[in-house]
């Protein structure tokens, strides 16, 4: 049964009113319970379009969603107290003058009882480890703290799914480390749909969905996608320069330099015993 | 950032006034405020400045606050007074001084205005300077919610009030980093009439209001994609309590107010 997965999508098509011709069209796929999922292709591809769809923030033209075994265009309440997005940019998504008033909002609007309210809030604050920040205006906070706040407001609804569309796009290397460190705290604890322009927050994706003109050209894993040259260049990805190399010298995938370098030793050391016999 | 936060601001020190109960000083507010026009006599304005001195005194918010509160009106209240000093002819003169004339009427009219006024403004700054805005806001929405039965958006309107609150500084910023990247192409803020700055400032408000339109745009997004359905069902995570403190606050506004009032 499709219901058991954490998300499945079979034949979804949607166009936006007065745009050129489908934004996604049948895209089919699902993530189960506990898979990190990738989500990567050129802008205009539809990554925004289906993490919206899957939300209830758009709803589909025709084919089948659920997510967490709800249908998000007609029951989104139920959905959204078990999916939770993080947008892109950390100012424009956080409502509340104070991080822990923000960190409730969510918890408000179920309706938890305050004192539960509170527990979980404290948690959810610990948990991305912004402890002591509780009383600190978003304003004075930088792009990753932000970013962490309006996860922390995620988690703290306790969703089974987390959607993050491009959540590192925004914010400098260190804020993208925060965050990027945090979301892989949650790994098999949630399933998590990451979309991004950045592969390299992927390499241990459990498989990758890429997306291009609104159809989902590959659902692989991320060895498989990235070592495939073709795939990325008709796709426009670009791979990081440790990855690209490691192709480029037909060696197998590499994330690291120190992978890499293992590589490269390995080949060398299969090339001198061939020329010594 | 001190630049957007203007006077009048939350004062965060710990007092008696700071933990009274944000509905209760919203109301001795609103009773001091209207029981002060219908204070007519001098010892009623000194019951009433009497009280709020006191009140200023307990809130443990620095004079220097109110001073700054009470600058921006102080060309009002001084318009008001010699206003009345001159104008207004009843009773005897007490000098006369070519077409000049000072009547004890218009004298005593011009003090007791003056009074309400300076009142007026302490009474309202004491209110922002010891009650977080957030707390405000809630309170206010408690004290609307009476009227929610006849439509009135109680919890929208404090809603709007925490959403304001939150992006102030955030615009500002925004303001800042566009007029910067506006006076590097050249444009000129400083000099000029009036119009000239003016005119000078479309280039500002341009930018800034669209970005407010996208980040509105992106904030509902967020807040629907949290599960925001409006006040229905919604559990406040700040809680008000109103204690017996608050009571015997409100008891002894009322007290001060019909005491000037009467007097």
């Amino acid at each position: 049964m499709a219901d058991t997965a954490s998300i499945s999508c079979k034949d979804l098509t949607y166009s936006y009113t007065g745009g050129f011709g489908p934004a996604l069209s049948g895209v089919s796929f699902e993530a189960g319970q506990g898979e990190y999922l990738g989500v990567v292709g050129p802008n205009g591809g539809g990554k925004s379009t289906l993490v919206r769809l899957l939300n209830g923030l758009l709803a589909a033209d025709s084919g089948r969603v659920r997510v967490a075994g709800f249908d998000p265009a007609t029951e989104p309440f139920e959905v959204r107290r078990r999916a939770g997005v993080l947008f892109q940019n950390p100012d424009n998504g956080l409502v509340a003058p104070f991080v822990e008033d923000d960190v409730a909002f969510g918890l408000e609007n179920l309706g938890v009882e305050r004192a539960e309210m509170r527990g979980r809030v404290g948690e959810a604050i610990r948990a991305v480890g912004l402890s002591g920040y509780e009383r600190r205006e978003p304003h004075t906070l930088s792009g990753g703290e932000k970013q962490r706040v309006a996860l922390a407001g995620l988690l703290a609804v306790g969703p089974e799914v987390l959607l993050l569309d491009e959540p590192t796009a925004m914010l400098d290397p260190p804020g993208r480390r925060e965050v990027l460190e945090r979301v892989r705290g949650l790994r098999r604890s949630r399933t998590v749909l990451h979309v991004t322009h950045h592969l390299e927050e992927l390499f241990d994706a459990d498989r990758v969905l890429v997306l291009n003109g609104g159809r989902l050209v590959a659902d692989a894993p991320p060895e498989e996608l990235f070592s495939d040259a073709d795939l990325l260049r008709e796709n426009r990805l670009v791979l990081p320069t440790v990855p690209r190399l490691a192709v480029d010298l037909g060696l197998p995938f590499c994330r690291t330099p120190e992978e890499l370098a293992d590589a490269v030793e390995k080949r060398s050391r299969d090339n001198s015993g061939v020329e010594a016999r | 950032m001190t630049a957007v936060r203007g006077v009048g601001q939350f004062y965060p020190v710990a007092s008696p006034l700071h933990a009274l109960d944000p509905r209760a000083k919203v109301v001795a507010t609103a009773l001091l405020v209207v029981g002060l026009f219908f204070v007519d006599s001098a010892a009623g304005f000194v019951v009433a400045g009497s009280a709020t001195a006191l009140l200023v005194g307990a809130s443990r918010v620095p004079l220097r606050a109110f001073l700054g509160l009470l600058r921006p009106v102080a060309f009002i209240v001084a318009l008001t007074f010699f206003f009345q000093v001159f104008f207004l002819r009843e009773g005897p003169t007490l000098f006369g001084w070519g077409f000049v004339e000072v009547h004890e009427g218009g004298l005593e009219m011009g003090l007791l205005l003056a009074a309400r006024l300076l009142i007026l403004v302490t009474t309202a700054g004491l209110l922002t300077a010891t009650t977080a805005p957030v707390a405000l806001a809630d309170g206010i929405e408690d004290l609307l919610s009476p009227l929610k039965r006849l439509r009135f958006p109680a919890h929208e309107v404090a809603m709007m009030m925490t959403i304001a609150l939150r992006f102030i500084p955030t615009l500002g910023e925004e303001a800042q980093k566009i007029s910067r990247a506006q006076a590097a192409r050249g444009a000129d803020f400083t000099s000029g009439g009036l119009l000239a700055r003016a005119r000078a400032l479309v280039p500002i408000l341009v930018p800034l209001t669209i970005g407010a339109f996208r980040r509105a745009d992106e904030l509902a997004e967020a807040m629907e994609s949290r599960g925001y359905r409006g006040g229905h069902g919604r559990v406040r995570y700040r809680e008000l309590r109103f204690r017996a403190r608050d009571a015997l606050a409100l008891l002894l506004t009322i007290l001060v107010v019909l005491a000037a009032v009467l007097l």
